[in-house]
């Protein structure tokens, strides 16, 4: 583990917390931005167990960071492909999230999910699709419910586009558009999509993580976008609309797991357990403004999320799906495309 | 080394001793003493150093694993995808296209850090050195200053300045210079610009450091010789202060080609730089042979340019 742990050293991944292990600790490895500070304050307060948190940007960054070892951390935040491949590569371990107490509290349809049936393994964060964010004030034209936004922008947007930079989101955004299979491994539908991004590039501006700010500082006019984030920046900038692309869009949901080399494991699930309590969870979601997943949270929440577009959708939004991990072959072809875009 | 030698040799106080046995104590003790001394800074080479270069380049000969890490089959994979890439859509080998411009960039705005660096370092190491010697602390004290806070800060003030409604736009608009925002943040430009801005400290302090010892007294000289000011600095200031030049442009070199939280943040994930490169291997890319072989392929080329620079200048002023 202590080779691995260099190795990681020398690529530049900073391990941010110190290894010191005292008992009532828990180590809290979540995407940035995302953590409630309420909920850390009452659950420390709760439970007298201190939390650390640190930051990642990607799912893949979180993976890296997991699999090289010595990282110190309890839990994670996987999204709902990333939960299988971590249960698969061993990375985390059951913690008999059905046998907890809040359990019960699961909305019934987050219960068998595709990544982990029957919830041994992780306890629901929050969920929600990647759509766009669209500030209104610079374009409300036509092509304001499609992909077309972003891929085959109008001229106002042009050089005004950020996508999120999630190799897997930025993929499945293209073949949605594109109208293609998802997980596809087909070369010509794969170099129509490679043409597309390429081509589509040249007009955004970043290709970056910190949405919210771009948006609200008016660096960038539509950003390819999850959607608590895009309430979130409407809050603060009211002609930020979400977009559901009539195509088609992506959903995820994120949650808790286990590590499988956690240290502090009692602690870890006494934390799983407390998310899952309503009035905990939707502390969850005022912060960061997506959906919970637990039932009767909805009643703790601030009034406005119940009629916010971006959570509860509206006339005419395209669909979100879940897409499982691909092959390793088509996740091969998909990073040269990634690569190749980001150079 | 130099320093282990000067020790005093042994004295024959131990008169039980024969002379001879005396001397070949102390030399033992001299021996152990002097790895004593040594086996901090070997550990440290060693440990932080040395091994972990063995495991990038162990890693750097293997395969990558379906979802990051490494799987254990050699294969030199990962060094012929540094420069050429079988096309993934008719299986052609042809020239990495995405590897070679991101090296080219981080090569040329490298090259350009070290260059503005020294074009704006030189005047002010040299302003520094002609203050009265009392002054040129708090001068110095006042360019070490951006050292006290972190990187990662500074870099997020320079995006203050450089946004669309940062402080650089809004006050040219304000003055009426412009009627609409330039674009600064999220390019190459402002790149350059936090490159430069964090690395000029790196120059001024060697260069100062040669310019203090600097014998004034010579310029004079070649002013009385009747040189121009032109002359002076090519003939008489630079030659003397060559080995600060040196030095600066090493400094500043080495750290700005690796430069990551710059690029990361100032050029918007688009327009990478190879450090960019190298951490998204292990994140994104999932290809922890390929970050290997990049990294040490970095380290290789600084290390020949090194060589070759090092080896110019001091050339060139032997002959001086």
């Amino acid at each position: 583990m202590k080779f691995t742990k260099f190795v990681a050293v020398c690529a530049g991944v900073v391990l941010g917390l110190g290894q010191a292990m005292a008992a009532g600790e828990l180590h809290f490895y979540n995407w940035g931005n995302y953590t409630s500070p309420e909920l850390i304050e009452k659950f420390e307060k709760d439970s007298g167990i201190k939390v650390t948190i640190d930051g990642y940007d990607s799912n893949e960054t979180m993976l890296a960071k997991v699999k090289a070892g010595g990282h110190g951390y309890d839990l994670a935040v996987p999204s709902d492909y990333m939960v299988k491949i971590m249960i698969e590569e061993g990375l985390i371990q059951e913690a008999g999230v059905d046998e907890m107490e809040n359990f019960k509290n699961i909305d019934p349809k987050w219960v068998d999910v595709y990544f982990d049936p029957g919830r041994k393994y992780s306890a629901p964060w929050q969920w929600g699709s990647t759509g766009i964010s669209l500030n209104t004030a610079h374009y409300d034209g036509p092509k304001a419910d499609s992909w077309e936004l972003v891929f085959d922008p109008p001229e106002e947007l042009v050089g005004r586009i950020n996508m999120v930079s999630e190799m897997g989101d930025v993929i499945n955004a293209g073949l949605f558009y594109l109208g293609m299979e998802k997980c596809n491994s087909n070369k010509e539908d794969l170099k129509k999509l490679n043409d597309l991004l390429v081509s589509a590039k040249q007009k955004w501006r970043t290709i970056d993580y910190g949405v919210i700010e771009k948006l609200t500082s008016g660096d960038v006019y539509a950003s390819h976008n999850w959607n608590g984030a895009s309430m979130r920046a409407r809050l603060q900038v009211p002609t930020i609309k979400y977009i559901m692309p009539k195509e088609g869009l992506l959903a995820w949901a994120d949650n808790v797991v286990l590590l499988s080399d956690a240290k502090n494991v009692e602690e870890a699930k006494t934390f799983m357990n407390y998310i899952m309590a309503p009035e905990n969870a939707a502390l969850i979601s005022n912060f960061a403004r997506y959906a919970n997943g637990i039932k009767g949270s909805e009643e703790f929440m601030d009034p406005e999320m119940a009629k916010a577009p971006e959570i509860i959708g509206y006339d005419g939004a395209g669909k979100p799906e879940f897409i499982p991990p691909c092959s390793q072959e088509v996740t091969e072809m998909y990073t040269k495309i990634w690569n190749g875009l980001l150079k | 080394m130099a320093l282990v030698e000067t020790v005093p040799g042994p004295t024959a106080q131990h008169t039980t001793l024969s002379g001879e046995e005396a001397t070949a104590q102390a030399e033992r003790k001299t021996r152990r003493l002097r790895w004593i001394l040594l086996t901090p800074a070997l550990a440290i080479i060693c440990g932080i150093g040395i091994m972990p270069l063995s495991i990038i380049l162990v890693y750097s000969f293997m395969s990558p694993g379906p979802y990051a890490g490494i799987s254990w089959e050699p294969t030199f994979d990962a060094w012929i995808s540094l420069v050429l890439e079988r096309d993934i859509f008719d299986d052609t080998l042809q020239l990495n296209d995405a590897h070679i411009s991101i090296l080219f960039r981080s090569l040329w705005l490298a090259l350009l850090t070290t260059v503005l660096t020294l074009i704006f370092g030189f005047p002010l190491a040299y302003f520094i050195a002609t203050r009265p010697a009392r002054q040129r602390n708090l001068w110095l004290f006042m360019i070490s200053l951006p050292f006290w806070s972190n990187l990662l800060v500074r870099t997020f003030a320079m995006m203050l300045f450089l946004r669309d409604d940062g402080y650089i736009n809004n006050v040219l608009l304000l003055i009426g210079l412009i009627d609409k925002p330039m674009i600064l943040i999220y390019t190459e430009f402002a790149v350059a610009v936090g490159l430069v801005y964090a690395f000029l400290p790196l120059m001024v302090m060697p260069l100062y450091a040669s310019m203090e010892k600097l014998d004034f007294r010579l310029i004079e000289a070649g002013y009385d010789l009747y040189a121009n000011r032109l002359q002076v600095l090519r003939r008489v200031i630079i030659p003397l202060v060559k080995p600060g030049i040196v030095a600066g442009c090493i400094l500043v070199f080495i750290p700005a080609i690796g430069s990551w939280v710059t690029p990361k943040l100032l050029g918007g994930g688009k327009g990478l730089m190879v450090g960019n490169l190298i951490s998204n291997q292990f994140g994104t890319s999932r290809d922890w042979p390929l970050g290997s072989a990049i990294a040490l392929f970095l380290m290789l080329m600084v290390m020949i340019a090194l060589i070759i620079y090092v080896r110019n200048s001091t050339a060139a002023r032997d002959h001086g």
